[in-house]
């Protein structure tokens, strides 16, 4: 679920960092500019895991801070296709099941994708699953906050940096709703095959 | 900014929890006032905590790397399995891929899940 990516950057370390070790205070730099961001088409980035190659620093005029060309290495969260991973249910909602992993939390699992003979109770707020045997049906509850196993099958980027004004009517653009369906990273999975689903379900 | 390679290599739990113990990223974090490090580092290890990576060693991980050799398991396999620890037969039939012919024979199933419980700690 964690892969590291190869960028290649110029880094501004400010003057009241030149008393440091070069290298700590281009890693802290890294770290400041990207940890716990999303990048487009790479993944939501971790931390610095190793500084290859550093090229000679340069002084611009009018600036205190050197720049320094770096090549280096970051731990970024990017499950691949077909990954089994295991999280915890945050919400259910009548088109999907959304699952967290504490650090990230866009997942969904679409009302498709669950298992076969699933419903949603509009009372309980939440999906369950009728499983059949021989004594009849019966009734596997998701609750919210239960460890389920789950497999991406599909993930989607989005650019959210802002572009100029959209041509929609201005009140529709403000709606929260809408905003909070732009998401820069996210995770469609599927618990639709055996093994997967809540971990109580298979424990037995 | 240039993505030279967005996939260079594929880290276990084991390794980015290792990493995000250690005090390289301790002592950033001290430093970084905007705090996002804090954040991811603290969320995730608690995620990692959580997970089998939380109790593997350096020494369990080389050995079942070597162990496993024989499957003839993909590099992602193997990593889903280092992650998940799996326990029955049912959770390696997810992982392991099995296409037209089956890859593992059910003996060779058991024999892998005997292998994970003996090499990897529960």
């Amino acid at each position: 679920m964690f892969v590291l990516a190869l960028v290649k950057q110029t880094v501004r370390v400010p003057s009241e960092k030149f008393n440091r070790d070069i290298d700590q205070a281009i890693s802290e730099e890294l770290n400041l500019k990207f940890a716990n961001k999303v990048v487009l088409d790479v993944g939501l980035c971790i931390a610095l895991w190793d500084i290859i190659k550093r090229g000679e620093s340069f002084i611009l005029p009018g600036d205190g801070g050197h720049h320094t060309k770096v090549e280096f290495r970051y731990v970024v969260f990017r499950p691949f296709m077909e990954q089994i991973l295991v999280g915890r249910i945050k919400n259910c909602d009548k088109e999907s099941v959304q699952v967290s992993l504490g650090f990230f939390e866009d997942i969904f699992i679409s009302s498709e994708n669950l298992q076969k003979n699933s419903r949603f109770d509009e009372t309980e707020h939440l999906w369950i699953w009728e499983y059949q045997t021989e004594d009849g049906k019966h009734d596997l509850f998701m609750d919210t906050g239960e460890e389920i196993r789950f497999k991406v099958v599909a993930e989607y980027f989005i650019d959210t940096t802002p572009s100029g004004p959209s041509n929609e009517a201005p009140d529709s653009s403000l709606d929260p709703i809408k905003d909070n369906k732009r998401l820069s990273y996210r995770i469609n999975a599927s618990i639709n095959e055996s093994g997967l689903g809540l971990l109580s379900w298979w424990a037995s | 900014m240039e993505i030279i390679d967005a996939n260079t290599a594929m880290l276990s739990n084991f390794e980015v929890l290792g990493l995000l113990n250690s005090s390289r990223v301790k002592g950033d974090q001290t430093r970084n006032q905007s705090g996002s490090l804090a954040t991811i580092t603290y969320e995730a290890i608690k995620y990692l905590e959580g997970t089998p990576a939380a109790l593997q060693s350096e020494g369990c991980f080389k050995k079942f790397l070597e162990d496993v050799k024989k499957f003839g398991l993909t590099i992602k396999e193997k990593t889903m399995i280092l992650n998940l620890r799996p326990k029955t037969d049912v959770e390696i039939s997810l992982i392991v891929q099995s296409t037209d012919q089956e890859r593992l024979t059910e003996e060779q199933i058991e024999e892998l899940i005997e292998l994970i419980q003996n090499t990897l700690p529960e």
